[in-house]
């Protein structure tokens, strides 16, 4: 019987309502400046009682509260591993270059993860990769003896990026709820699609983008990879056959307005999980909301921080779920 | 042998109002019990929908009311309750399949308005000046209950009257 998350729903319906809509993002984009814009935020509730107006802390805070909120309605936290797990194989990459090249590790490792970064760190510089779970041991091992071996950082970045690629789809695969297959789908397809852009920008050849590119169901990775080794155009022209035909103009303007698309294809694949009571659908929609929604003031508080015109954030803003 | 085969229409009787007491309460068991979880995760945010949220967990607690009362009823005409009667076989079963229909309906409107409940009281915790529409739509599924309570009364008062 599949399990209920009756409790956890009804919770997150209160919350959706203290989600960021557009209209709210459009009066933080009106805000003087970036203290303006914190001051705003805390009087919806963001932050904590600290009194910090660091945009990093506020921010790093929220995204902490979102997590302590799934912990306290979720009791298995595993259902969430499709969203937590690029952020261990991030630690395992952080790890290896900082252990090579005897360096602190300290800030760049994401502390919300599937694994404590400092296991992590430590099986890694004692080569002791049997005390990593079975989807980080073998990569691990792989990509630090290609990194001492061959010195080549973007290889065992592949190495890295792909394992986390094909271990999400295996998530993707096995679960049973349609939103976290689609998001895992696309997390890997989307990222197949930057390589190809990539690779065809910087003239890579096909065999270096056969090793980066991840398998997935909507995509068919050799026929992208032997676009991606022709050029950027044959790229679009194998795209324009798959379901991925109504991103080609995003990917024209940019890599951005491609992420962007990507977002708002989840944004709008989860709306249906507004009225869905049962399920961890809703609690997965609003964690991804969530996610874009610091996103987005993010993208406000650097604008206001650096100077540029709304115009130009406006553009960028994902679209919200509520 | 023959003593429990003249005693078997009140047996049989007995297992009517069991059995509607049971399922309808059953019914109404889980459906309290699955409109109370979401109900807790509302409050848990928002105390001050109690009354609101109390409704909706109220709601599939009527059936177990239903199938008490049909219950009630088979007992007092069959003489468990009151003054003794004889009740042959025939009149047993009867009894038996009058409590049928608020058994059955009575279990799974409460299963079903108990889920409608749920998605009310997520309407609630969003907006919660839909009370008075959120609420129509698990009261709909009473309806079924109350239909099976109709019959399971007029045929307990058809067979007293035969």
């Amino acid at each position: 019987m599949q399990q209920e998350y009756t409790y956890a729903v009804a919770r997150i319906r209160y919350r959706e309502n203290k989600l960021l809509n557009d209209a709210d993002l459009n009066t933080l984009l009106s805000a003087k400046n970036a203290d303006a814009v914190i001051r705003q935020l805390r009087d919806k509730g963001w932050g904590d009682n600290t009194g910090t107006d660091d945009p990093d802390s506020l921010l790093r805070r929220e995204r902490e509260k979102v997590w302590e909120f799934i912990d306290e309605i979720v009791p298995d936290k595993s259902v969430f591993d499709f969203l937590l797990i690029p952020n261990d194989f991030h630690n395992l990459k952080v790890a290896i270059k900082s252990i090579t090249r005897d360096m602190k590790p300290d800030d760049m490792l994401l502390h919300n993860a599937t694994i404590d970064p400092m296991t992590i760190y430590d099986a890694v510089s004692k080569r002791e990769y049997d005390s990593l779970p079975d989807f980080l041991a073998e990569t691990a091992k792989q990509a630090m003896s290609v990194l001492l071996q061959t010195s080549d950082g973007q290889l065992c970045d592949i190495i890295i990026d792909k394992a986390c690629m094909e271990y999400v789809e295996k998530l993707g695969k096995a679960s049973s709820e349609e939103i976290i297959r689609l998001y895992c789908e696309l997390f890997v397809a989307s990222a197949d699609i930057k390589i190809a852009i990539r690779s065809a920008h910087t003239k890579k050849r096909l065999d270096f983008i056969q090793r980066s590119l991840a398998a997935c169901e909507t995509l068919d990775v050799d026929r992208l990879a032997s676009a991606a080794s022709l050029s950027y155009e044959d790229v679009l022209k194998y795209l324009e056959t798959t379901r991925y035909s109504s991103a080609i103009p995003a990917i024209r303007v940019s890599m951005s307005a491609f992420e962007k698309w990507c977002d708002d294809t989840i944004t709008e694949a989860m709306k249906p999980q507004k009225w869905e009571p049962f399920t961890i659908g809703p609690v997965v929609a609003y964690l991804i909301a969530r996610e874009n929604e610091i996103k987005a003031v993010r993208m406000i508080l650097s604008a206001k921080i650096n100077g540029l015109s709304d115009d130009v954030i406006k553009e960028r803003l994902r679209m919200m779920y509520v | 042998m023959q003593e429990f085969f003249n005693n078997s229409g009140l047996f049989f009787a007995l297992l009517g109002a069991a059995i509607a007491t049971l399922m309808a309460g059953i019914g109404s068991a889980i459906g309290v019990g699955k409109a109370g979880v979401a109900a807790a995760g509302v409050l848990a945010e928002e105390p001050s929908l109690f009354g609101k949220v109390l409704i909706f967990q109220l709601l599939p607690a009527t059936q177990g009311i239903y199938g008490l009362l049909v219950g009630f009823l088979i007992l007092s005409n069959v003489g468990l309750i009151g003054e003794p009667k004889d009740i042959s076989v025939l009149q047993g079963m009867l009894y038996f399949a009058s409590a049928l229909p608020i058994a059955f309906a009575g279990l799974w409107s409460a299963v079903y308005q108990s889920k409608c409940a749920v998605a009310g009281i997520s309407t609630v915790a969003k907006k919660p000046d839909q009370m008075g529409k959120a609420i129509i739509l698990p009261a709909m599924v009473e309806t079924y209950a109350i239909l099976a309570l109709l019959i399971s009364i007029l045929a307990i008062f058809g067979i007293a009257a035969m």
